[in-house]
């Protein structure tokens, strides 16, 4: 019905009307422009924390899991003790032997003992007891010597592994094989150097120097409840999920844990991490989307104020518009494609707001968001609420246009 | 039929305002015919319901009670929409502040109704250069209203009135505004016009505006007080003005 000259003189004169008052519509769209730049920034820091956090896992392992003691929630202290509930080396070896879909799996116990190398000494560091299998779990191996092997685990041998950081602290040759250091003074040979790998999951294992011993070793340097966990690999990741009730089939099994009855253990595998911390961004971009809803609003109402003034500046040449042929459609139409224009020009400078605080995240050292990027979907959905916002907040002062008496309208000083 | 018709066919119009708890009779009943190319003043003081005819006539408002046709059709009973329409197709307006946009050229100005028009697209620059052409302004096409004489801006206002080539060039006051040789040059325009077959209506209060018309219609209290040729006009006017009173 209208003709193309409409839509062209609409959009020329919406986009006039802003340059005539470019200071006005730059602080009406300022809402909009705050609400956009703002929600668009989280949203690129999100996706770059996102980008870091999943390779983290994927070098960690898809098909990871891990096992933790777990008191289940709410239940009294006394119906759980530690003892109870903690895992023993009995349920690793079961997991071990009848779960088909484990391809790997160590247990891993830590104790903090002193460390002496000719006169260097360091207290208390963490020396953790493994399986040979840590190396697969882990996908840890040595650079110098050998890793542990069975008969290490089965000997009880006094053999450690240790890393650069801890040759380094211990002052030890450049090559450590076959030298010797007291471990809680117990003597133990280096037998191979383990490799520091340089991504870390999440600030675990930020102690830089790190010593292993055979696990059968370090199980008699404990206490007699101690703790440990367990990490292993299943198969592949696509078999994670029925690994993970293999593991709990047999845990289960091996407590006595009746049917119906609470778990006294965790089984984690890293899908589910992986999953977790998407539900986790999924909600913070829920909220970075309700500020953005928020600021709409308040942008909005800023814009209805506006084209309020805009239709009451503008009363005579409305007047004049319907007077020459203009129905109350065309009106509403040309206030509708301003207040709409103003939102998107506001969303457009938002978004290169936006882009710039990105840019700056990617520069901030040590914040690790080198990979933050605004999504192409985050600007189309910026655009679209943006209009949305037009639309909405631009609909009354239109309708009020619409509706001018022309006569009253000419006649308006 | 409808040619059978006058252009302008008024029957029994009545207008009621309602301000508050007063009620204003604005028309009491006006009968009126105006045919193809005739040129009309219609005069009366304030008051009198001059105004609220000629927005009658220029289907900006229906009536209370009566008929209009307006070239065979039945307008008093139209919605907003389709009296838009009928106004961008019959009706060109001419005000006395002349109503321009100022931030487009006389040539964009002269386009608006185009904008509202069907199949105002194509054509439409040629058509607005010869409109502007008709009122002797084919120089000023690219000028803005500040950059016009008053009298410039009048005559880019007529060519906007008459691109749609209408059925009736109503003017309301036209030269109100405008000093006593430009108003000499915007009456001898329309007078132009009126040779070239444009009906005019002039509403105007001024007699010296009104001689220039072929007819006066002069009203008072809501209806026709009298309605005579250009040359018998002036004695009843004489008249009029000093309460003597006919008819």
């Amino acid at each position: 019905m209208l003709n193309p000259l409409f839509w062209l003189q609409a959009i020329s004169l919406a986009f006039s009307q802003i340059w005539a008052n470019k200071s006005r519509a730059f602080l009406t769209a300022l809402g909009i422009i705050v609400g956009v730049a703002s929600t668009t920034a989280v949203i690129a820091a999100l996706t770059g924390l996102k980008a870091k956090v999943l390779a983290e896992f994927e070098s960690v392992g898809a098909s990871k899991f891990f096992v933790f003691p777990d008191r289940p929630n709410n239940a009294p202290r006394n119906m759980y003790p530690w003892e109870k509930i903690l895992l023993k080396t009995s349920e690793v070896h079961a997991i071990r032997d009848e779960c088909t879909l484990v391809k790997a799996i160590t247990p891993i116990t830590e104790v903090g003992l002193d460390v002496e190398s000719g006169d260097k000494r360091i207290e208390g560091i963490t020396i953790a007891g493994i399986w040979p299998d840590w190396h697969v779990v882990q996908n840890r191996f040595v650079i110098e010597g050998r890793p542990f092997s069975q008969i290490d685990e089965d000997s009880e041998r006094q053999v450690c592994l240790i890393n650069g950081d801890a040759i380094r602290e211990l002052d030890l040759p450049a090559n450590p094989v076959g030298e010797s250091v007291l471990l809680g003074g117990r003597r133990f040979m280096v037998v191979g150097v383990i490799e520091t790998t340089t991504a870390r999951f999440f600030g675990m294992n930020t102690s830089s120097a790190e010593i292993f011993i055979p696990f059968s070793v370090a199980e008699k340097m404990q206490e007699r409840n101690f703790f440990m966990r367990i990490e292993g690999l299943f198969e592949s990741p696509e078999t994670a999920l029925e690994g993970e009730a293999e593991v709990r089939f047999v845990l289960r099994r091996m407590r006595g844990i009746a049917p119906g009855d609470l778990e006294t253990f965790r089984v984690a595998a890293i899908d589910k991490f992986i999953e977790q911390f998407k539900t986790l961004a999924a909600g913070i971009t829920a909220i970075a989307g309700g500020i953005v809803g928020i600021s709409l609003l308040v942008g909005g109402i800023g814009i209805m104020n506006i084209m309020l003034v805009s239709v009451s500046e503008r009363t005579r040449e409305i007047g004049l518009r319907k007077a020459v042929g203009a129905t109350p459609t065309a009106i509403l139409l040309q206030f509708l494609l301003e207040a709409v224009t103003l939102c998107l020009v506001g969303g457009f400078i938002g978004i290169a707001f936006g882009r710039l605080a990105a840019f700056g995240l990617t520069k901030i050292p040590g914040a690790q968001l080198d990979q933050a990027d605004i999504p192409f979907w985050a600007v189309a959905v910026s655009f679209a609420f943006s209009a949305l916002t037009g639309v909405v907040f631009g609909m009354f002062p239109a309708i009020k246009a619409s509706r001018l008496d022309p006569i009253e309208a000419l006649r308006h000083e | 039929m409808a040619d059978e018709r006058p252009l302008i066919q008024v029957v029994g119009l009545t207008k009621i305002y309602r301000v508050g708890v007063e009620t204003i009779h604005a028309l009491r009943g006006v009968d009126l015919s105006i045919g193809r190319n005739e040129m009309v003043a219609i005069m009366g003081s304030s008051g009198s319901g001059k105004s609220t005819l000629m927005n009658q006539l220029g289907c900006l408002d229906t009536p209370t009670g009566g008929a209009y046709y307006l070239n065979g059709r039945d307008v008093s009973r139209m919605n907003a929409r389709e009296l838009a329409q009928v106004r961008n197709e019959e009706i060109g307006f001419v005000f006395q502040s002349f109503e321009l946009l100022p931030r487009q050229t006389a040539l964009e100005n002269v386009e608006l109704p185009l904008v509202y028009a069907q199949g105002g697209w194509r054509g439409r620059k040629e058509r607005a250069m010869a409109a502007l052409d008709r009122v002797g302004l084919s120089d000023r096409m690219d000028h803005r209203p500040n950059q016009l004489s008053g009298g410039q801006r009048q005559r880019v206002a007529i060519a906007r009135a008459i691109l749609n080539k209408p059925s009736i060039l109503l003017a309301d006051e036209p030269t109100g505004n405008l000093d006593s040789t430009t108003t000499a040059e915007i009456l001898a325009l329309f007078r132009q016009l009126h040779a070239e077959g444009q009906t005019v209506i002039l509403v105007t209060h001024e007699d010296e505006v009104a001689a220039h018309c072929q007819r006066v219609v002069r009203l008072r209290d809501g209806r026709v007080l009298s309605d005579l040729p250009i040359a018998q006009d002036s004695a009843g006017s004489h008249l009029a003005s000093h309460g003597g009173g006919v008819r």
